[in-house]
């Protein structure tokens, strides 16, 4: 097995500056902007882009955090995972912008979890995208709104991110 | 977890596997929509030989919080009331395709019956077998303590070095059995209070230190204080000579609470007998967790339920 990498801690850092910057510049502003990341590694990604937003806008902005685990589809067959806690405003999302914040984009079958579980949260305004890696091989018509980066991948290949608030280093590497 | 039949037998991690869940799950009750899809499909029975209004509708609500369908066998009106044996509903529940029973029964052991006798595939969950234990009830006290102690991020804690003191009616409690373990087996220190009459015999080999007057138990200044019920209807000896009196030795009254600390919890399974064990003012201030344990137990069953029913561990174990 040979494992490469391919962002390191300064091409995260970057991609997830332009992130930042392509969601202000698409929503006109930070107003009502709500970043939300999936557990686990998008809570620490979002909180990143807040961060960035913040800094880039003067004014502060919301951030949650969303567990998918209980909308996932394959619940009943893979190993059972402990759900992680859903953090949103105290007003409820209704009428604001979320932008759902994940590590990987593969399958689609996450952000179609992730959608479910904002509908029972709340009638957000309007629901956007925004992932780190793009690996491709969809199964669901789903797409990202803000890319960090689009790696071509096939099947066998396993990409790997890791973020410093849970492992110490911040790196995409991908195994084959 | 393929069954959940005794807080004895759970291990330190799996305790605090469930209360991590649990902690996921309390955030589900406040929302608009209180439900999850997790166990869509899933049918949970709770089948209740003994009068329980709280347990029972603390599980279901649980259940269908997590989209399950739920079935009620309560012994009054069905076919256990006709005098069919516990085998025999059990596999009649078989036949219906139960992925999880909940039961209580008057008989110690009953539910590990259940869950060893190969009558059905279930999950079988203990909700109070006679003096035996009550699983999910020291699991939500456990809980609760936890999250008033570690105010703010609990995930992961246990309850090492906290001190817990249980008072009343040790001997009938199967609420106080399933406590002592687990509390134990979480680190805490356990010490009971409760005239000698109402302490079960062999006592004095569990992990746990006997005071016999409860303003000297007091005095040791518990963390969490947890009143028992003084259950009248298990009461078929002169266990002690009135209740006026068992108020006075060994109830939680005003007095007592004023001589409590403003951190130390009260708590209290419910259903309470104010004035006897405890006293309105002890039951309404704001150190009692009374309400918190009823809403942490439903997320503690959700939590129990969750991991016993979904994903591929039931195979594998």
């Amino acid at each position: 097995m040979t494992a490469r990498v391919l962002l390191q801690q300064s091409d995260i850092s970057r991609a997830l500056t332009r992130i930042a910057h392509e969601i202000l510049e698409s929503n006109r502003g930070a107003a009502d902007l709500l970043i939300l990341g999936i557990h686990t590694r998008g809570v620490a990604l979002a909180q990143r882009i807040a961060t960035r937003i913040e800094s880039i806008e003067g004014v502060p902005i919301r951030v949650g955090s969303l567990d998918v685990t209980m909308y996932r589809d394959d619940l009943a067959e893979k190993p059972m995972k402990i759900p992680g806690r859903t953090d949103i405003p105290v007003d409820g999302i209704d009428g604001l912008t979320v932008v759902l914040v994940d590590d990987v984009l593969f399958s689609g079958r996450t952000i179609r979890a992730a959608l479910d579980a904002i509908v029972d949260l709340g009638r957000p305004a309007a629901v956007q995208l925004a992932v780190l890696v793009d690996r491709g091989h969809r199964e669901l018509p789903i797409r990202a709104d803000y890319v960090g980066k689009n790696l071509p991948t096939s099947l066998a290949e396993r990409v790997q991110v890791k973020v410093e608030e849970f492992d110490g280093i911040d790196e995409v590497k991908i195994e084959s | 977890m393929r069954h959940l039949l005794s807080a004895k037998d759970l291990s330190r991690e799996t305790a605090i596997e469930i209360m991590d869940t649990a902690e996921g799950m309390s955030e589900v009750a406040g929302r608009s929509v209180p439900r999850l899809p997790a166990l869509r499909g899933k049918t949970v029975v709770s089948l209740f030989y003994e009068d329980s209004t709280r347990t029972r509708t603390s599980f279901e609500l649980a259940a269908k919080m997590l989209s399950a369908d739920v079935l009620t066998f309560s012994a009054k009106g069905s076919s256990v009331s006709k005098g069919e044996s516990l085998k025999d509903t059990a596999q009649t529940l078989a036949a219906m395709g139960a992925d999880a029973v909940v039961v209580r029964h008057a008989a110690s052991g009953a539910p590990k019956l259940l869950a060893d006798s190969g009558w059905i595939d279930a999950g079988v969950v203990n909700a109070g077998d006679g003096t035996h234990e009550h699983p999910t009830q020291a699991l939500l006290d456990a809980f609760s303590i936890r999250r008033r102690i570690r105010s703010g991020d609990s995930t992961g804690t246990a309850l090492d070095g906290v001190k817990v003191l249980i008072v009343g009616d040790i001997l009938h409690s199967r609420v106080a059995r399933s406590n002592i373990w687990l509390l134990n087996t979480l680190g805490a220190q356990v010490s009971l209070a409760a005239p000698a009459t109402l302490l079960p015999r062999g006592i004095e080999h569990w992990p746990v230190k006997i005071h016999f007057d409860l303003d000297r138990a007091l005095e040791e200044k518990p963390d969490a204080v947890m009143m028992l019920r003084i259950q009248s209807e298990r009461m078929h000896a002169a266990y002690f000579p009135n209740p006026r009196e068992y108020s006075r030795f060994w109830g939680l009254n005003d007095e007592r609470l004023h001589g409590l600390s403003d951190d130390t919890l009260i708590m209290h399974p419910g259903p309470m007998n104010r004035g006897l064990e405890i006293s309105a003012a002890a039951a309404d201030s704001s150190r009692s967790t009374v309400r918190e344990q009823v809403a942490n137990g439903v997320s503690i069953r959700m939590a129990v339920l969750y991991l016993m029913l979904s994903g591929a561990r039931r195979e594998s174990q």
